[in-house]
């Protein structure tokens, strides 16, 4: 059979958002010194205009669903629920970035376009149909993650942290690259849909200790990505080493896209060996929400705590993948939604309220915040009491959700126990509050210019995504239920 | 628009409305806060007759519209002759609370009253929720607003109270949220009438097995909140950190959330578990009762000598309620409202005196009946009342849960009297010691007598003392109705109990025999 390798126009359309980043990336790289210094900021504007084009692409895309490229890639609701996921991710970041960059006299065109293409890498996650796609995805989205991370190059403790998660994060790739092979040597295929039917056919179906030992070698990388424990140790050091707004960014878009795929293959290519993968999980989810809980409660640095409450929610979206249901993949999208939404926005505070070289970190620094500038304090405090899982925010519906599909699964006692975490994980969250409104007010809070027109757009934004996932989460929920079915 | 969902809403769109206020103009804030909560409480008596015009265990002003159609979870709102009286509780202390706070809260004024209005929402739909999930969602919301008056406005260690408070109930509702999730996932729907109806007519049939955890998982978050020995100890750093306002809305209404949850969710949905649990939860009450007033009278804190005897009334009613009569249950719900009023009421004059003296320890006072005859006048009658002197509320409330108690258990009852004795002591040597005696010079100068503002708060709780103690038949109708649908939904398990219990004797009797 004759193979068409020239793709159809159905098939560029259904990779729209990819060709508009890409494009969009490129261009900014070649205006970056054609453009004068003082001008510079409007190549973030252009990075901003090409995301908005981007989610426009996503939605046509996802109006022309089906396979592309000889099956690597496929457009469905899956699919574009992450695509439009990290793109907002990309929105918020960049409107949060634009302060930020101005303040530290470091407003260059490379930062936007690193940001576009780690968006590329994480819809190409997001859609991939393929082991090698996987790899590709991640690889993209890692790389220009690693050269963010270290982007203020005078920094000490940007490059410790740029190096650290380019040699941890290379070292976990290489685990899944294992993997990979593992499984095309298994199966001779690297389709996810292939890879599952040879499994699923008792007759072919080779040895299940040694697909385990290739799932279990992929789930190093993966967990790596997502920072689930024991493989989080990198997630503190580079989070708070690197600039605020790049923290912001990478604990949920890279994040939200690695659980993606974490998904989409152990659900679809693994799933008939379920019963192997889910106790390594359960397990998982456990000592990731241990760690990253009890690990918080000791922080002083603001980044670090917000890190390991990061580790901790990663748990959280662990007992939904462990489930293993229609309902825990549609938690596990919710969730990510409403963590993209709330995490973003607390970072982007932490960034505006750090200061120039990042002084003011310390939990002590917000001191009479509250009552100093009491908008952005109270927006502060929507996304910490989301974080904490308080009702009406999109945090509570998402943690419910989580915990009613584990329990679906009969998984009692994760359920107990992960609920048990998250009543410690309140302390640290009511720490920052305590902090915000119940101590006088100290220098840096009373110091602190008020936020610049793109910030405060997206901290709104932010705001009001998250109370409304909140108090309406039908909304998306819906979307994710519905996308959640198609998925095997 | 529904009767119930407006003064549900009045204090939200109150809340939303300060929020856009200036912060500098206090007197306005001070104003619409006040005509918002008086608003909210004037409609709230037209929720009365409807109450007593509904057949007898149905729900009045029912409202059922879905809300997160994903899961079936609706906004499904109706009040009885249990959860009534508990809105008007709430709707009545909120602008007294308002008056209370007028002078005495000077800094961030903005914040104060808005946290007040909200606190007042999430408290309404505590009561008057039908829906599980509903229900949770008003019982965490009022957290937040309680744990921002107490943290922000209280005395020295209002942090550390703020943040107990806060974590002890949350710990509590998280096992809640299990519990309702496990219901939902074996139901399929949040609706509380539903579910009971599930039950009642057996498509829902949870095994003794099945109920204990379910029941253990709710009672162990209302039990914090009542609080049920030995739980309580949140309850006096709270109370007395927290402000005036803090104080009166924490005792009156925030406690009840706990009783008013045992009745209305732990008794009917799970009635195996609730009578097999009963004897140890009573002995837990009582001994609650006779140990919160035994601290309360060693206190040297006015306070915390208010908050310790907060024990021991509400161990009355989680006395009354688990004694399974007509009569207890009656009482108890009775002694719901007896102690908001009357505790409430000894908060607010505690707190007038903070106001002037700036000390809550009782050696700082003395003699101040001679300088401040109306505080002293009114502290009496309060005092008078929280004892459960015929005449007034506490005394209907109190002689009830223990004729109910008594028909039960004899034994239950006189242990239970002890706490009533008790409590005479305590508060009889506290207004000595406070009112009587020497004027020392310090109160001399300071306690000057009631102001008019001060008066308005404090007159309609001493009219409702009395009213509430001469002329309970106003209330407990509506209540005996509503509190015999619960012990009737109890009853059927009863009888089953008593007939196992019945045959095991007769196995008894046959093996003897066989003998």
């Amino acid at each position: 059979m004759p193979v068409n390798f020239v793709p159809s126009g159905a098939e560029m359309l259904r990779i729209l958002p990819e060709i508009i980043l890409v494009l969009a990336g490129t261009l900014i790289m070649i205006m970056e010194p054609l453009t004068r210094p003082a001008n510079k900021h409007f190549l973030g504007k252009f990075a901003l205009a090409s995301l908005f084009a981007a989610l426009w692409g996503s939605v046509v895309a996802h109006a022309n669903p089906g396979p592309a490229f000889q099956n690597m890639l496929i457009v469905d609701g899956f699919d574009t629920f992450f695509r439009i996921l990290v793109i907002v991710v990309g929105i918020l970041t960049v409107l949060a970035s634009f302060q930020y960059l101005k303040r530290e006299q470091s407003d260059s065109g490379e930062y936007y376009a690193l940001i576009l293409f780690s968006l590329v890498g994480q819809c190409v996650m997001a859609g991939a149909n393929e082991l090698i796609m996987v790899f590709i995805g991640l690889e993209i989205s890692s790389i220009a993650t690693y050269v963010l991370t270290g982007y203020l190059r005078d920094d000490k403790r940007a490059n410790e942290a740029a190096i650290k998660y380019f040699l941890l994060g290379s070292f976990a790739t290489a685990f899944l690259l294992y993997g990979i092979a593992w499984i095309y040597g298994l199966t001779g295929s690297t389709n996810l849909t292939e890879i599952r039917s040879a499994l699923m056919d008792l007759q072919t179906s080779p040895s299940v200790m040694l697909v385990g030992t290739a799932a279990a070698l992929m789930l190093v990388g993966f967990a790596f990505k997502v920072s689930a424990a024991p493989f989080q140790v990198w997630t503190p050091d580079v989070y708070q080493g690197a600039p605020a707004p790049v923290a912001a960014f990478l604990s949920t878009g890279p994040k939200a896209a690695a659980f993606a795929i974490f998904v989409r293959v152990y659900a679809t290519a693994f799933d008939s060996i379920s019963a192997r993968w889910e106790p390594l999980i359960w397990i998982s989810a456990l000592l990731t929400m241990v760690i990253g809980n009890f690990a918080a409660l000791v922080q002083n640095n603001i980044k670090r705590l917000l890190a390991y409450s990061s580790i901790a929610h990663a748990g959280y979206l662990l007992v939904a993948m462990t489930a293993h249901s229609e309902i825990g993949i549609a938690a596990i999208m919710f969730y990510l939604a409403a963590y993209a939404l709330m995490n973003v926005g607390a970072f982007a505070i932490v960034a505006h309220f750090s200061r120039r070289r990042e002084r003011y970190l310390q939990v002590e620094d917000l001191a009479g915040l509250g009552w100093k500038q009491p908008v952005t304090a109270g927006l502060f405090a929507i996304f910490l009491l989301s974080l904490i899982g308080v009702p009406l925010t999109a945090g509570f519906f998402g943690k419910f959700y989580i915990f009613k599909a584990a329990l679906e699964a009969d998984l009692l006692w994760l359920t107990i126990l992960g609920l048990l975490t998250s009543a410690v994980a309140a302390y640290y969250y009511l720490r920052i509050l305590v902090v915000m409104y119940m101590h006088e007010a100290g220098e840096p809070a009373s110091t602190l210019p008020p936020p610049g027109a793109g910030l405060k757009t997206a901290l709104w934004a932010s705001a009001v995504g998250t109370l409304i996932l909140g108090i309406f989460p039908s909304l998306v929920l819906d979307f994710a239920g519905r996308s959640a079915t198609l998925l095997k | 628009m529904n009767l119930l969902t407006l003064v549900l809403g009045i204090p939200l769109a109150g809340f939303l409305i300060l929020l856009v206020l200036p912060k500098e103009n206090y007197e306005l804030i001070r104003r619409i806060a006040l005509l918002v909560s008086v608003t909210a409480f004037f409609l709230s008596l037209g929720l009365v007759s409807p109450v007593w015009q509904a057949a007898p265990g149905d729900y009045a002003l029912e409202v059922d519209a879905p809300w997160i159609t994903t899961l079936r979870i609706h906004y499904h709102a109706g009040i009885d002759g249990i959860s009534l009286w508990l809105v008007l509780l709430s709707t009545f202390l909120t602008p007294v609370c308002v008056l209370i706070s007028w002078r005495s809260i000077a800094s961030k004024v903005k914040g104060f009253f808005a946290f007040l209005l909200l606190l007042e929402f999430g408290l309404i739909g505590v009561f008057v929720s039908l829906d599980l999930f509903l229900f949770y969602v008003f019982w965490e919301v009022s957290l937040v607003p309680m744990y921002f008056l107490i943290g922000v406005w209280g005395h020295e260690r209002r942090i550390y109270a703020a943040v107990k408070f806060f974590l002890y109930t949350m710990v509590g509702s998280l096992l809640m949220l299990v519990g309702i999730i496990w219901l939902y996932n074996r139901t399929g729907t949040f609706d509380l009438p539903a579910i009971l109806g599930m039950i009642s007519d057996g498509r829902l049939n949870l095994t003794h097995a099945e109920q204990i955890p379910l029941f253990l998982a709710f009672f162990l978050a209302f039990a914090i909140k009542v609080p049920i020995f030995p739980l309580h100890t949140w309850l006096p750093d709270a109370h007395v950190e927290a402000p005036s306002a803090g104080s009166v809305m924490l005792a009156s209404v925030m406690l009840k959330m706990g009783t008013y949850g045992l009745v209305r969710f732990c008794l009917p949905l799970f009635p195996l578990a609730s009578r097999a649990c009963a004897p140890w939860i009573i002995t837990l009450a009582i001994i609650g009762i006779i140990y919160g007033a035994l601290v309360a009278m060693v206190q040297p804190n006015m306070k915390k000598l208010v908050a310790y005897s907060s024990v021991s009334h509400l161990g009355f009613v989680v006395l009354g309620v688990f004694s399974f009569t007509q009569i207890g249950m009656d009482g108890a719900v009775y002694q719901m409202l007896n102690h908001g009023v009357s505790t409430g009421a000894l908060f607010v004059l505690v707190g007038y005196m903070y106001d002037r003296r700036h000390s809550l320890e009782i050696a700082d006072y003395g003699g101040v009946a001679t300088v401040a005859p109306w505080l002293s006048t009114a502290f009496m009658i309060t005092m008078l009342a929280s004892i459960g002197l015929p005449t007034l509320n506490n005394f209907i409330g109190e002689y009830l849960v223990l004729q109910g108690a008594a028909q039960e258990n004899f034994t239950w009852a006189v242990f239970a009297a002890i706490g009533v004795i008790l409590s005479a002591c305590y508060m009889l040597w506290l207004y000595q010691r406070v009112f009587f005696g020497d004027t020392p010079e310090a109160v001399a100068s300071h306690m000057s007598d009631l102001r008019i503002r001060e008066m308005a708060a404090m007159v309609p709780l001493i009219v409702l003392m009395v009213w509430m103690g001469m002329a309970s038949q106003t209330f407990l109708p509506s209540i005996g109705a509503s509190t015999a649908a619960v012990i009737e939904r109890t009853e059927a398990v009863k009888e089953i109990r008593v007939e196992s219990g019945a045959s095991l004797l007769a196995k008894v009797k046959e093996i003897w025999h066989a003998r």
